[in-house]
């Protein structure tokens, strides 16, 4: 019986609420976007045709559809923020908008999201704003083939790409992030989905982990940013098949973990970075099936990192495959391939015969005093790292890969 | 002078150890660009190589030259020459021919494998390695009329340069590493020319950019136009001044 009751409030209200379209531009029922908002009711949809429209902080406080057609252009005047939405169920799709107010009190953003659930952001350009797309104490929204693009030349002058505060349960996909601070940003974030995203030329991190846990980070591609990746204080964060190319510079990192657990990391690609991996205090995660190559340092695993398992990677042309600033070693390195390996296979069973020492001599000593990189490839070293090879007697002798592989893994 | 220069040079060409010497370097050089699967660390490869042969081979064969020809230079000496005009045109021989052997050897797959920039620079700092080389085994020769004196002089002056100097910094590291040395450590690569050349070398490999910190502090001085300048204009000093020296000791040398 309670089943026909509430299939017949739905058919009641159904009947009740008509939802209407209306027209915003030259030749549309309104020509401001504003007093188009003040007329609608939950379920109706906006769509708002080519133009410039510059009409300060536009608030969205009904479920609606909101669409852009052909890109009209919504403009902050570098004074507001541009578009707050403040209701549930609101999509948001097809529009241009650029130039929203700088303030870092109150952190204005090209599109904010203020505490509402399964809000679609899709298929806009955010040009030259503060924040490109803000999202707290939001859930179930979806970010989906954005562009956020700006030009910031300094951290505090840019906001992030992407920030997402308190929210849980958000997908961020397909987005094409340059030029923020973070490109994507994730603080108390949970359960949420990071996929296809490219983020680069960002001037801290492609993407950024702040206590968020329970998330994940797919086939994404991070390029030039002052860092890839910087995953901290958070645990149990999937990480797979993202491609980490030419973050340059000496704090720049292609993966920074810091303080984080129970991590899975697999299929990642690290090319031409400075360093590709750097640990901190990282415990329990495991990195396998992942490509190093061409970088400055492979890993550089810090003494306080534990439990960790490195396995079936491929090591190749990097500069310094691993390093690490003290004799301690909790982690376990197995069957992954290293290019540097001289070692034979008598058994031909593709598994080397001694185990590699993957820590060499002069990457204990740059470490530990880096202007030595003023010897980098002198005849000295090479002599040096040699003599170390056949008697280990400075580097750490349990910091071995027992069963390296002969050939590498095809990834 | 021209005369002298074209016999000096004759010479030498006909000598079988210059010969050997172009194509062992030759061999070196096709090999490592064949064994890398890039051109940049093939050249990286040959970095490593021709800065530890070519001093070598550079030092030893002028100074058992300049040996060899002392009963050719008092003959010289008896004719109506100056003392300076025999010097520099031995000097210009030996710098020429063996140049010319550098370039014969390594100068031709550097140019065929790796891009323009980079081969050019290559091939100007092993030039400059060679004609310092020569220059310094000048210096070893006449400081002594002994000829094992002075070539054990010479082959001490290519250890000390390709060994012995990177071992000293290294201690100095350690031992100044609570102060910040970086900038220091510039200035002191300036007292060896292999490592003045390697560290250029590497900078226009753009491996500089995984150096880190000490990295950026090196590109920032020798990633310039006036840093280029001034390390060539340093690798020019050790040219001048060990010749000079020699210079001065044979004008007035009682042969």
């Amino acid at each position: 019986m309670r089943n026909y009751y509430l299939i017949f409030i739905t058919i009641l209200i159904g009947c009740s609420i008509q939802a209407k379209t209306i027209y915003v531009g030259k030749s549309g029922n309104y020509t401001r976007i504003k007093s188009a908002l003040q007329n609608v009711n939950n379920g109706d949809t906006v769509i708002v045709s080519k133009g410039l429209y510059k009409e300060g902080n536009i608030i969205i406080n009904k479920s609606i559809c909101f669409l852009g057609k052909d890109f009209p252009v919504i403009d902050g005047d570098k004074k507001y923020e541009v578009l707050s939405i403040k209701a549930s169920h609101v999509v948001i799709k097809g529009f241009k908008i650029q130039h929203s107010s700088y303030a870092s009190l109150d952190d204005p953003g090209g599109i904010k999201i203020y505490e509402s659930r399964n809000v679609t952001i899709e298929e806009n350009l955010l040009s030259d704003n503060f924040f490109g797309i803000y999202l707290q104490y939001c859930s179930a929204c979806i970010i989906k083939n954005n562009r956020v693009i700006s030009s910031g030349k300094q951290e505090q002058e840019i906001g992030n790409g992407i920030h997402c505060w308190k929210c849980d349960s958000i997908q961020v996909i397909g987005n094409k992030i340059a030029g923020n601070r973070d490109g994507i940003y994730f603080e108390f974030v949970t359960n949420s989905l990071i996929w296809r995203n490219i983020s680069f030329d960002n001037i801290r991190y492609g993407l950024h982990f702040m206590f968020s846990n329970y998330d994940a980070y797919f086939t994404n591609c991070f390029t030039n940013n002052g860092a890839g990746v910087a995953v901290m204080f958070s645990n149990h964060i999937t990480m797979m098949n993202n491609t980490f190319r030419e973050n340059w510079g000496d704090a720049a990192f292609g993966m920074l973990l810091k303080e984080i657990s129970d991590c899975y990391m697999a299929g990642n690609q690290f090319r031409n970075n400075t360093s590709a991996i750097f640990m901190d205090g990282t415990n329990r995660i495991i990195i396998e099936k992942n490509i190093f190559a061409d970088n400055g340092w492979g890993m550089k695993i810090q003494a306080n990192c534990m439990d960790n398992v490195i396995k079936h990677n491929n090591f190749m042309g990097n500069t310094f495959d691993v390093s690490t600033n003290g004799t301690l070693t909790l982690n376990e390195f197995r069957e992954n391939y290293w290019d540097k390996y001289e070692g034979y296979d008598l058994d031909k069973n593709k598994v080397g015969d001694i185990p590699y020492h993957p820590l060499s001599l002069y990457a204990v000593i740059v470490e530990g005093n880096p202007p030595a990189m003023l010897l980098y490839r002198s005849f000295m070293v090479s002599l040096l790292d040699k003599s170390e090879k056949v008697l280990p007697s400075l580097t750490p002798d349990n910091f071995i890969d027992k069963q390296p592989l002969m050939q590498a893994i095809k990834l | 002078m021209n005369r002298i220069l074209k016999y000096v040079i004759l010479d030498i060409i006909k000598n079988k150890i210059v010969i050997f010497y172009t194509i062992l370097i030759a061999l070196f050089s096709w090999s490592s660009f064949s064994l890398e699967d890039n051109a940049a660390k093939g050249l990286l490869t040959l970095l490593n190589i021709i800065l530890l042969t070519v001093p070598l081979v550079s030092i030893l064969f002028s100074t058992i030259y300049i040996y060899n020809s002392s009963e050719f230079i008092e003959l010289l000496v008896s004719q109506p020459i100056k003392r300076s005009k025999i010097w520099y045109s031995l000097f210009a021989g030996l710098a020429i021919s063996l140049s010319f052997a550098f370039i014969l050897g390594a100068g031709i797959p550097i140019i065929v494998f790796a891009d323009f920039s980079k081969a050019f620079i290559m091939i100007v700092v092993g030039i400059f390695i060679t004609i310092i080389f020569v220059a310094l085994a000048f210096l070893s020769s006449i400081l002594s009329r002994d000829k094992a004196k002075g070539i054990g002089a010479s082959i001490l002056l290519w250890l000390y340069f390709a060994l012995l100097f990177d071992g000293l910094v290294l201690f100095l590291l350690f031992q100044l590493s609570d102060y910040p040395i970086e900038k220091m450590m510039v200035i002191i690569t300036a007292l060896s020319p292999i490592d003045l050349a390697r560290i250029l070398m590497l900078l226009q490999l753009d491996v500089s950019a995984m150096l880190g910190y000490t990295g950026a502090i090196f590109k920032d001085f020798f990633g310039t136009q006036f840093g280029l300048l001034l390390s060539f204009l340093l690798l020019l000093l050790w040219i001048i001044i060990p010749f000079f020296i020699s210079l001065k000791k044979f004008k007035n040398k009682d042969l």
